[in-house]
């Protein structure tokens, strides 16, 4: 039975997903301008921030007036409350995603590192997660979600070696000493953000079968090897 | 004293049920007991009036000292039910059952079984209350008690502070236990009717639908009532207000077409639910 609040519920559920594009929009772009040494990109990506802060608050509010007004329970309840969570991750992928944007627009001027490559393999990896565990909010992929969580290790792993790997730099040639700091954040950043993407993968496996597996054994699983692939040499 | 029985809470006969009323997994419908005192063991238990059935195999432990909500569609057996538990049925002729009921591990439908006895031991409160309208607050309370002979005036006196102050009505009537029970409020008179069923002492209390007629107020003070009176009763509740159910309930039955479809921890019902169907239903998308 099609009830006349339902359309509400829809809204919600799209507008999450809504602010799940722009998170991974913004990092795509703020990792672009890195990259590509991008000012311009840099300053959108400043810019488009507020958007994402106001998308939570929208969300929070929404979220706030159905439980108080419709009364959810069971599975609608939880697409609720993890909408809820998500959201609030996803703002912290928009806080990251600006803070890559203005370490990126202080490099921009600067020659680069050889370190770039291994910070765009982290990034692809940390974009991956999080388009996997935004897809889990409509598919209800448990499975899914779990190799989300599973990944994430992979990516503190290479954020590790990336740190060493600029620690030794900055030691053999201290002119980079500020670059390498600037890179090292952002590498922290990248590093966040998997771990915000794998909070949302543990709130999708909530939703999908109404169990919570953070800091379980089970989100732990099948991590991958111990030695990760080798970094391009720098 | 009989034996008392453990046994973990059961859903019904699924095979018995239309594919529309599966449950969708049998094992993950029923919490774990252990630890509780059984109060009903009922087992494949069916009702009919006169050619109509209205309960199919029913199978459901209810335990002792916890709140047991059922809810269902109308006319989905939830009250045939609850007044099954109390043999109030037999009052409708051409009522036949079939199956077990066991109260504390005594058949409550064995021939030697008095239901009078039944209905000392189970009580129960309906939808509208129905105080005597002749009779005083004191001779409403005090009226089970007398019926069965009890005269001891000093015992009588005690039984009816004890009994109104279960029902937290006994301050707002302490000064005048001689008026007309129906000169209370609808609140008043529902709680008036919860102390005339527990002065007898009842193992188990049953409430039809008890709120359905109250204010918030007066439901509030109910559902507290409720949660007090679960220290020392069984109760079982029939309620077409999910929110009560959710809030008051420790277990809930979800009934559908005579049908028990799912039994869980109320939490589990409302967070969680196996099936589909009492997923619909307590999201109010059923139908």
């Amino acid at each position: 039975m099609k009830r006349f609040f339902d359309a509400e519920l829809e809204a919600f559920r799209s507008r999450l997903l809504q602010m799940g594009e722009r998170a991974q929009e913004l990092t795509r772009l703020a990792i672009r301008s890195l990259m590509e040494a991008d000012l311009k990109l840099s300053d959108q990506v400043i810019a488009s921030d507020d958007e994402i802060d106001r998308l939570e608050v929208q969300i929070d509010d929404e979220a706030i007036s159905y439980m108080t007004l419709r009364g959810p329970v069971a599975s609608e309840l939880r697409v609720v409350i993890v909408g809820m969570k998500a959201s609030h991750d996803l703002e912290r992928v928009g806080d990251e995603a600006t803070s890559i944007a203005r370490r990126a627009r202080r490099l921009a001027i600067e020659p680069k590192l050889e370190s770039y490559s291994d910070v765009q393999r982290m990034a692809n990896i940390a974009l991956e997660m999080l388009r996997d565990a935004l897809d889990c909010f409509i598919l209800e992929d448990e499975q899914k979600a779990l190799a989300v969580c599973r990944r994430d290790p992979e990516v503190d792993n290479m954020n590790r070696m990336v740190y060493r790997r600029l620690t030794s730099y900055m030691i053999e040639r201290p002119d980079t000493i500020a670059r390498s700091i600037e890179l090292m954040f952002i590498s922290k950043s990248i590093e966040r953000i998997a771990d915000h993407a794998t909070n949302i993968a543990e709130e999708m496996i909530y939703l999908a079968k109404g169990k919570d597996v953070r800091h379980t054994e089970q989100v732990r699983k099948e991590q991958p090897p111990a030695s990760v692939p080798p970094f391009t040499a720098s | 004293m009989p034996t008392m029985v453990e046994r973990p809470l059961t859903t019904s006969a699924a095979s018995s049920l239309p594919p529309q009323v599966q449950p969708a997994d049998p094992a993950s419908t029923g919490p774990s007991a252990a630890g509780e005192t059984v109060a009903f063991e009922i087992d494949k238990f069916s009702l009919w009036y006169g050619p109509r059935q209205a309960l199919y195999e029913v199978s459901i432990t209810i335990p002792a000292t916890r709140v047991t909500a059922i809810i269902g569609p109308s006319g989905c057996g939830k009250s045939t039910f609850l007044r099954a538990l109390n043999r109030m049925h037999e009052l409708t002729p051409g009522t036949r059952l079939s199956g077990r009921l066991l109260l504390r591990g005594q058949d409550l439908y064995s021939p030697e079984i008095d239901p009078t006895v039944v209905r000392r031991r189970v009580g129960m409160v309906f939808q509208k209350s129905n105080p005597f309208p002749t009779m005083t607050i004191a001779e409403n309370v005090l009226c089970g008690l007398r019926l069965n002979g009890v005269t001891d005036r000093d015992f009588l006196r005690q039984r009816l502070e004890e009994s109104l102050r279960m029902a937290a009505l006994w301050d707002e009537v302490k000064d005048t236990l001689f008026r007309p029970g129906i000169s209370l409020s609808g609140g008043q008179q529902q709680r008036l009717c919860i102390a005339r069923a527990i002065a007898v002492r009842p193992e188990v209390l049953l409430l039809d639908e008890p709120c359905s007629a109250l204010d918030p107020i007066a439901t509030a003070k109910v559902e507290e009532l409720i949660h007090e009176l679960k220290r020392s009763y069984t109760i079982v509740i029939v309620t077409h207000n999910m929110q009560q159910a959710a809030r008051c309930s420790d277990r809930t039955a979800f009934f559908y077409l005579g049908k028990l479809v799912e039994y869980a921890d109320t939490r589990t019902i409302f967070m969680n639910p196996a099936n589909p169907q009492t997923e619909a239903y307590v999201s109010g998308r059923f139908g």
